[in-house]
Order: structure tokens, then sequence, then C-alpha cells
């Protein structure tokens, strides 16, 4: 009887263990790609993209054939790529932006095709053609200049401050020692504003709507982080505006694959026309509720 | 084994927190024990509005969470006109959270002493004030005070609160010592160990007025 039992136990015992093994190894696991994900592109990407690097690359001409562009945009981003929960359309500033591309480069805005990407997989599917630029807050930094072609910036994203309507603060000069700066915890935000101006009294919480909710409640005098998501919570109460120039510096370009100069140019026109006919200037409006600075 | 150099490397940041937990709880401490008190004495009123409202008071605030209590402080009074800093509206919550857990504290202890005594004490014409304080209340606290100091221990642990709501405590500039160094496991070590010295000494003292009283019974 004491052994059975002593057997049962000890069985119960591996199996525990080998719960807790597993589970470790599936985060090891899932922990180890997403590292190695960013470090590994870069070096895999280089090798495909040298060969149709001639000539300006063939995006364009395949395009035109194909009579359709083929865009990737987020799908669960507030006011640039969001897929309706209700008509299952995606709407945002990325999706009018690639709307208004197709219309200048095919002639007709119908003429596309969106595919969802997330920040990890753009770049991957750029590679494999399965699209044929990336318009999904992606950021232009130097590090990624190596991997694609971006376009010129077509929104000034950055750190910036909301404010109650009517605030004396209209800027991040306007932040002097006592002033209020409610921020999320952890976030780059907080280190940014430090160094900006370090006599401010900053507030930190857990995340961005007990934020939002402090800021309402009067409990800070502005909220700070990146611009994209005080549009988002503007739009969603009108009380409230973004005020003064971003003070970090991450504009968003346009993706394109390595080596396709022919249609990085075209692009560039593209940007340039509807920047001149007003189109850019209402899709800006449309979404971020305010004129492009 | 911990790396202990994240506790050098920012100590004044500890220290700061450590500071802030030690007077939020004491303030609530005192203001939860007068509270708590107060509340008790109008549980076992014999007049009935305030026994209602003691009884209203503690079934509703140690029915809801510590957290939605010094939520409605720190985001609902603002739209009355009253805004509180996190430090207060947390000390204010934890004052009013852990005053209604005292006040079921000392509600039992008294209640526990058997109601012949009070008869036997007012037969000999003491009055209610005089047999509370010579007979009820002396025996009264011994059987209170297990109970009172395990509350006072959840009021300094329960203090961490104050981190949700900017209030300056251990718990909030841990999160943010966690943020900047990664080092998430051995940043709340130093975080619980710096809890174990408020709560210990805390512990220790309780268990010897325990003792003591124990032998003057």
């Amino acid at each position: 009887m004491i052994s059975k039992k002593w057997v049962a136990s000890c069985f119960t015992f591996l199996l525990a263990i080998g719960f807790v093994l597993s589970g470790c190894g599936n985060t090891a696991q899932t922990g180890g790609g997403a590292a190695s994900a960013p470090a590994g592109s870069p070096a895999a990407s280089s090798a495909p993209s040298g060969t149709t690097a001639a000539g300006g690359g063939f995006a364009l001409d395949d395009i035109k054939k194909r009579g359709k562009l083929v865009v990737g945009v987020k799908y669960d981003t507030k006011l640039f790529g969001l897929k309706n929960p209700t008509g299952g359309e995606v709407e945002g500033f990325d999706v009018d932006m690639a709307k208004a591309l197709a219309k200048e480069i095919l002639g007709d805005e119908k003429k596309i095709e969106l595919k969802e990407v997330t920040s990890k997989t753009r770049i991957p599917m750029l590679e494999n053609k399965e699209i044929d630029m990336i318009i999904a807050t992606m950021t232009i930094t130097d590090e990624r200049k190596k991997q694609v072609e971006f376009s010129d910036v077509y929104f000034k994203a950055g750190q910036s401050l909301l404010v109650k309507k009517g605030s004396p603060i209209k800027g991040i000069a306007d932040i002097k020692k006592g002033t209020k700066v409610l921020a999320v915890k952890g976030s780059t935000s907080v280190i940014n504003i430090k160094a900006k101006s370090p006599d401010a009294t900053i507030l930190e919480f857990d995340n961005y709507q007990d934020a939002f909710s402090a800021l309402k409640a009067g409990q800070g005098d502005t909220l700070t982080t990146d611009n994209a998501i005080l549009y988002g919570m503007m739009a969603q109460d009108k009380n409230y505006e973004v005020v003064g120039e971003p003070f970090t510096d991450e504009p968003y370009g346009i993706a394109m694959k390595k080596g396709e100069t022919a249609l990085q140019s075209t692009v560039n026109e593209a940007l340039k026309k509807l920047q001149s006919n007003g189109e850019y200037k209402k899709i800006y409006e449309k979404w971020i509720g305010q004129s492009p600075s | 084994m911990p790396d202990f150099s994240i506790f050098t490397d920012y100590f004044p940041i500890y220290m700061k927190g450590f500071g802030n937990t030690i007077v939020a709880s004491i303030i609530a401490l005192i203001g939860s024990f007068v509270l708590g008190t107060i509340i008790a004495v109008f549980r076992i009123s014999s007049v009935k509005l305030l026994n209602w409202i003691g009884t209203a008071f503690v079934e509703f605030i140690r029915n809801i969470p510590l957290l939605l209590v010094v939520f409605v402080f720190f985001y609902g009074l603002p739209s009355v006109g009253v805004t509180l800093s996190g430090f207060v509206c947390g000390t204010v919550g934890l004052t009013v959270y852990t005053a209604s857990f005292i006040a079921e504290a000392i509600r039992a202890g008294i209640m526990s002493v058997p109601r012949g005594q009070t008869e036997a004490a007012q037969a000999t014409g003491l009055t209610y004030i005089q047999t509370m304080r010579y007979v009820v209340l002396p025996q009264a606290v011994k059987i209170v005070i297990p109970p009172l100091s395990n509350q006072f221990l959840n009021l300094v642990k329960n203090s961490s609160v104050l981190g949700v709501f900017a209030g300056f405590d251990l718990m909030y500039f841990g999160d943010q010592i966690a943020s900047e160094t990664y080092a998430t496991f051995d940043t709340y070590v130093i975080v619980a160990l710096l809890y174990l010295v408020l709560t210990l000494p805390l512990s220790y003292m309780a268990l010897r007025l325990e003792r003591k009283l124990a032998q003057t019974g």
C-alpha cells in the first residue's frame, strides 16, 4: 500500500515538473524568436534584394501590369489602420493615403488591395513580394534604411503633449517647475520628458486609460506620449487637444523593397502632388482632427 | 541570488519611497484606529440610526476591493470639485478601508465579553461608561489585540495601492526602478525586504503586547 502511494505521488511530482519544464521551454522559444527576428532579418534580406536592385527595380512595372496596388497596412491601430468591428472595412489615415496613391499611380483609388501587417511581419512580407509597399505607422530610421527604401515623410510622429482646451501650456517650453506631467510607467516618453524638462513633476500610471482619466480628473496639467496615441484620445474627447510640435523626431515613411528606386520616386512625386492639390490636407484633417503643421 | 547593487545604485529613490510608505502607514494606522473605534461604537449602540450607519459603512466598504475605494477618491472626487493628490487619496482610502475591518474586530471583542458581566456591573451601581471602562474594555482588549495587529500588518502591505495612483510610495518607485533597469526580480526582492523591515517589528510588538496583557489578566 505504502509503495503504491509513493509511486503515485512520485508520478504526480514528475508530471508537475514536466508541466513546468514544457512551460519554460515555450517561453524560451518565443523569447528567442522575438529577439532574433530584428537581428536576423536584415542579414536575410540583403541577399535577394541585391539581385533585383539593378535598373531601379521592377515593382512599378509589376504594379501597372497587375493593375492593382498591394499595400500592407495595420488592422489594429486607431486612426491609422483599424478594422471596423461592425462593417469589416479597414479604415484610417494610412489606408486613405494608400487609396490616394493608387489614384495617382493607377488612376483609380479602388485599384488597391490591403493586406494586414504587424511591426514584425511587414519587412518580411515586403521581401517576399507579398506587398508592394508598407504604409503602417513605420518610423524612418537609419537602421531600417539599410533594409528598405523610404519615401518622404508623410506623417510627423513624435512625442507630444495633450492638454485640456484653453490650457496655458502651448508646447514643451511651457512646462515649468511644478507642472504636473502625466505619463505611463516604463515608457520611453518618461525618459524623454525628464531630459527635456527636468523640473516637471512626473506622475506615472499603469496604462494610457488611467493616465487619460487622471488628466480628465484634473490630477495633472498635461499628458505626454506619442502624438499618434494622443490624437486618438483627442478623437475620443473633443475637450482635449494636442499642442506644440512633436519634441522627438519619429517621422513615418512609406517603405518599399530595397532597390526599387523607380517606385520610390513615383511615390515621392505622388506625395508632392497630394500635398499641392490639398488632398493630403483633407485626409490629414479627417483622421487627425487638426491641420498638418 | 538577487543583485543588491541595484539597492546601492538607487538608494535615494528606494528611501524616498520607503519614507512615504512609512508616513502613509502611520497616518492610516492612527486614522483607521480612531475611525474604526467610532464605527464599532456605532454598531453596538442602542440608537437605531447610529447602528444603521455603522452597519452600512462596514458592509459597504469592506466588501469592495481597496483599489476601487481609492479609485473613487482619485477619479471620482474631482467631479465634485475636490482634487486630492495620489498620496492623499491613497492614504485616506487606506484609512477608510482598514477602519471597516478594525470596527468589526473591536465590535467582536466587546461582544465576546459575556452579557452577565455588564448586568452584574450595572447591578452594583456602575454607570454605562464605568461599566465599559472598568469591566468590559479591559477584557475586550485582550481578545482584540491579535485581529487588530493583523489588520495593521495588512494596512502596511496594502499601502502599495498608492503606487497605482502616483502616490510616490515604495511600490511606485519599485515599478520605476524595475522599468529602468529591466532587473524586475532583483528590484522587487529589495522592495519586499523593505516591507519586511516595517512589518516584522510590528509583528513582534504585537506579540509582546499580547503576552504582557495575558500576564496582567
